[in-house]
């Protein structure tokens, strides 16, 4: 039976040092990250700082159970900055770019408040940074996937599945819905980064993304991308979880993308868990599809099935929405996140009546529409080529987090949470998720704490040796199981010993 | 988590009719499109100044 998904978002910010020259893309996020945690320790006099624990790690493990010949499992870089925050979320430097992980949320819309309360972080650390900086620097930190110029960094989606589904299962389904769901996850990019294309073949496209994945599944994440991701490294109990490690993504402005992204695919993946899917869409080419999609802006383009028939990324996303209409009705909703699942099904439906009906009346709701809108106006008012300079900058600074600088943040485009949620999500932990122990024990006791991952905290409580307390199941340690604890508790050394009475 | 269950009603039927064209610029049309005039307004103001030099200098390196 479907599990509940527990969801997370780790996005790499691309990062520049203005008035710099040469910017070094490793020093300038390990002193965006920096000067983040010193304002908070000036402002929180005992706030420590607490490293990462990397005692667990193990990002080579391949789902598929082996290690084709010539895969090259990631490295991890434990020199660099590395922090865990009293939200339960992750603030790190990762292939020279700035990553904020998520805290472990229970539903899409916890979701879309702790990437948003992400943002206000990078936000706050620039502005930390500003003041560190001689006059006339700052560095500039934009939330998308790509310079233009054939580098790519991702925005990765992490949904916890059983372990008994069989893989193959999961990769016959979740290509296809990550093929067609581009039609509403995209955030939109002038020209192409393929290999032989210009801006000539493509003017725009729905996504930052598709121009970067060359294989169907496998293990890499930063050269031959697969469109699904093999990596088999639960941060939980491996006998009964797996952790579907989502890669095919864009880093999205809009809430509603990020929401829809989110929510539509903890549907797919509930319904193969449940087998609930009827055929799979087999694609004659997942990879030529991925591109396919994302360069027709008519959304009608048929793509080859391999029986021979076709079928548009429009067309594949009404059956997908369909069933998991029935799903809900028929199966509940404990799995795909509770009552905030009915609102994934209205908005999904809706983006799609209206993708139908003319894409353009989404430009308050999708970034590849809003993002298009502008510089299309752009160009016809300026007369301008597609490929012109000025219309990449606004594509650039669409995603730039300066409030002032910001393009996106001029459109007014509908949010789905408030800004209140948003503020509270910088510094508190979902209540819903294990991240409410992580976070809590890191706000109480931080100076106490020597090191913390997804799946441990470690204790030093001034006896050795150090202990280190377990949390495997990322639905335990709930506000629900553990808020009357840390009420009774004064210090971690009563909290360690009533979780060791308790087993 | 809730163990809510949601009724829900049936998938509506997909609208399939097309909708006619208006002939002329509607009033709606105007307004939507001063309200485009006034937001490239705003991006002119706030656009970096040299665009291809700003384009040209935002180099990454590849993540994941």
């Amino acid at each position: 039976m479907a599990i509940p998904k527990t969801l997370g978002i780790e996005t790499e910010y691309g990062i520049f040092l203005r008035g710099a020259g040469e910017s070094n893309p490793i020093a300038a996020s390990s002193m965006l990250i920096n000067a983040y945690l010193h304002d908070l320790a000036t402002a929180n006099d005992h706030q420590a700082k607490v490293g990462w624990d990397f005692e667990d790690e193990s990002p080579g493990n391949d789902a598929r159970g082996f290690a084709p010949l010539g895969s090259r499992p990631p490295d991890i870089e434990t020199h660099l900055v590395n922090a865990v925050l009293t939200n339960g979320a992750r603030y790190y430097v990762d292939h020279a770019h700035p990553e904020l992980s998520t805290p472990e949320c229970a539903d899409p819309l916890s979701i879309v408040q702790y990437d948003r309360a992400a943002e206000l972080i990078v936000e706050r650390s620039m502005r930390a940074a500003r003041r560190m900086l001689p006059p006339g620097q700052e560095l500039v930190v934009y939330k998308n996937n790509s310079d233009g110029k054939g580098n790519s960094y991702g925005c990765h989606e992490n949904y916890l599945m059983e372990r008994q589904t069989p893989f193959g299962r999961i990769v016959a389904h979740a290509t296809s819905h990550f093929v067609s769901r581009q039609i509403f996850t995209g955030s939109g990019k002038t020209g192409t980064e393929a290999k032989g294309l210009t801006a000539r073949d493509v003017p725009y496209q729905l996504t930052q993304r598709a121009d970067f994945f060359e294989e169907e599944v496998g293990l890499e994440t930063t050269l031959k991308r697969p469109i699904i991701n093999t990596r088999d490294e639960p941060h939980a109990d491996a006998t009964k979880y797996r952790r579907l490690h989502v890669i095919v993504g864009d880093a999205n402005m809009s809430e509603v993308a990020t929401f829809l992204k989110v929510g539509t695919t903890t549907f797919i993946l509930s319904m193969i868990e449940d087998d609930f899917l009827p055929r799979g869409f087999a694609l004659e080419s997942p990879v030529q599809a991925m591109r396919q999609v994302s360069y027709d802006l008519t959304l009608r383009k048929p793509l080859r099935l391999l029986d021979g028939s076709t079928v548009t990324a429009l067309d594949m996303q009404w059956e997908l929405y369909e069933r998991a209409s029935k799903y809900a009705s028929e199966r509940g909703t404990s799995a795909v996140g509770g009552p905030v699942a009915g609102q994934v099904l209205e908005r999904w439906e809706a983006v799609l009546t209206q993708l139908e009906d003319d894409p353009m009346e989404l430009a308050d709701q999708l970034d590849w529409v809003a993002k298009y809108r502008l510089v299309e106006g752009y160009r016809e008012r300026n007369g301008l080529d597609w490929g012109d300079p000025r219309l990449t900058a606004i594509d650039l600074q669409y995603h730039d987090l300066r409030p002032e600088k910001s393009i996106f943040r001029k459109l007014g485009m509908q949010t789905m949470v408030t800004q209140a949620e948003i503020e509270f999500a910088t510094v508190n932990p979902p209540r819903d998720t294990r991240a409410y122990f992580r976070g809590e024990c890191l706000r109480r006791w931080s100076d106490q704490i020597v090191a913390a991952n997804w799946d441990s905290l470690v204790f030093d409580i001034g006896t050795e040796p150090l202990r280190r307390v377990p949390m495997m199941e990322p639905l335990r340690g709930t506000a629900d199981h553990v808020a009357t604890l840390f009420e009774e508790c004064a210090t971690p050394k009563e909290l360690l010993d009533r979780l060791a009475i308790g087993g | 988590m809730a163990e809510q269950e949601q009724v829900r009603k049936q998938a509506p039927v997909r609208r399939e009719e097309t909708v006619e064209e208006t002939p002329a610029v509607s009033e709606q049309g105007e307004k939507i499109k001063a309200e485009l005039d006034d937001l490239l307004d705003e991006i002119d103001s706030v656009l970096e100044t040299n665009a291809e030099d700003f384009v040209k200098s935002y180099i990454q390196k590849g993540g994941q």
